[in-house]
């Protein structure tokens, strides 16, 4: 498994993922989803504030492994990274401005009747 | 060098009439991940649009409550957490393989004399795992939806089904067509083998694929979990 274990990615001379690296995020992403799905029915985690900042924090360790190795943008070209986080950027800080205008979020916070 | 960056004897084109960028970029790869950049904002338009209506649906099915009816009908919650895991963790591993399809792609040439080599050099086989497994999210996805129907949310009972269905509908579709994708990608490897010439169009794919399944991990947390 050398040859392919040193050779997982591109044949060209830039670090790539190898196939232990994809190995050890499946089994990562494996187990952040176990905890999550656990969590969901652990009374005392579900009931706390910190359950949603849990959640939304695991969601998106999974997201950026699965960006930034299975999609090698850890890797790849930084424009491919621009074309990536700039439209990712916008479209997070639209939800979070339409949560705030519009959701029970913003009735809670007396933004919106 | 990357497959997606330019021979340093080409220009302007490559052997196989592939065009690259100034810097040296393939036009290809640029495309996809501009489309993918797109993508982003249509998935975050319509997660935005299922959060701004949670909560205020004026009558049930509830996603994580029961709910009676006037005529004393009780609804129960109707989300399935446990079917959802699973074929989460379906749509996870199926990543998982298509990154080892492109690898066996990329790595086609070297010599393989283990068995484990011949396995994960195999592109047929990740190509085939990552096939079943997107089908099988699929039927995952068309259980839930029946099940719901059955139990008497449709897409125009209240402000959750509406936007549930069209958020998770659209996100099958992308499915859909990613495995309508990967299984043409298998009948080119049957029909004259895909090699380290045909990386770059495996690696469009995959990344097609792999962001179908980061928008997946943001909806099973928003809409599955979050209650």
């Amino acid at each position: 498994m050398a040859s392919h274990s040193a050779t997982a990615g591109h044949a060209d001379g830039h670090d790539h993922p190898t196939w232990s690296t994809y190995w050890k995020i499946a089994v990562i992403l494996f187990v952040i989803t176990a905890i999550e799905v656990s969590a969901f029915y652990i009374p005392a985690w579900e009931t706390s504030w910190i359950y949603v900042p849990s959640m939304l924090f695991l969601s998106t360790i999974k997201f950026t492994l699965v960006v930034m190795y299975y999609m090698h943008l850890k890797y790849d070209h930084k424009l491919f990274r621009s074309l990536f986080t700039g439209p990712l950027i916008v479209a997070a800080l639209t939800l979070i401005g339409l949560m705030f205008l519009f959701s029970k979020l913003s009735i809670r916070l007396g933004l919106l009747s | 060098m990357t497959a997606t960056t330019m021979p340093a004897a080409h220009d302007e084109s490559h052997g196989h009439g592939h065009h690259y960028t100034t810097l040296g970029l393939d036009n290809r790869k640029i495309a996809i991940w501009t489309f993918i950049g797109s993508e982003c904002m249509l998935f975050a338009s319509l997660i935005s649009t299922y959060l701004v209506y949670k909560g205020r649906s004026v009558k049930g099915p509830f996603p994580h409550e029961a709910w009676t009816d006037p005529s004393g009908k009780v609804f129960p919650a109707i989300l399935d957490i446990p079917v959802t895991s699973a074929s989460t963790f379906v749509l996870l591993m199926s990543s998982f393989a298509m990154v080892l399809a492109l690898a066996a792609v990329q790595n086609k040439e070297l010599p393989k004399t283990t068995f484990g080599e011949r396995i994960l050099g195999s592109s047929k086989l990740w190509l085939w795992v990552t096939c079943l497994m997107g089908t099988a999210f699929l039927g995952f996805q068309a259980y839930e939806f029946t099940a719901f129907i059955r139990e008497g949310l449709t897409i125009r009972t209240n402000l959750f089904g509406s936007s549930f269905f069209t958020l998770t509908g659209f996100h099958g579709a992308h499915v859909a067509v990613g495995v309508c994708w990967l299984f043409s990608l298998l009948a080119i490897d049957y029909k004259r083998g895909l090699g380290p010439s045909d990386a770059l169009n495996v690696d469009i794919a995959a990344l097609y694929w792999h962001f179908v399944d980061v928008v997946w991990i943001v909806i099973f947390t928003l809409v599955y979990l979050i209650k």
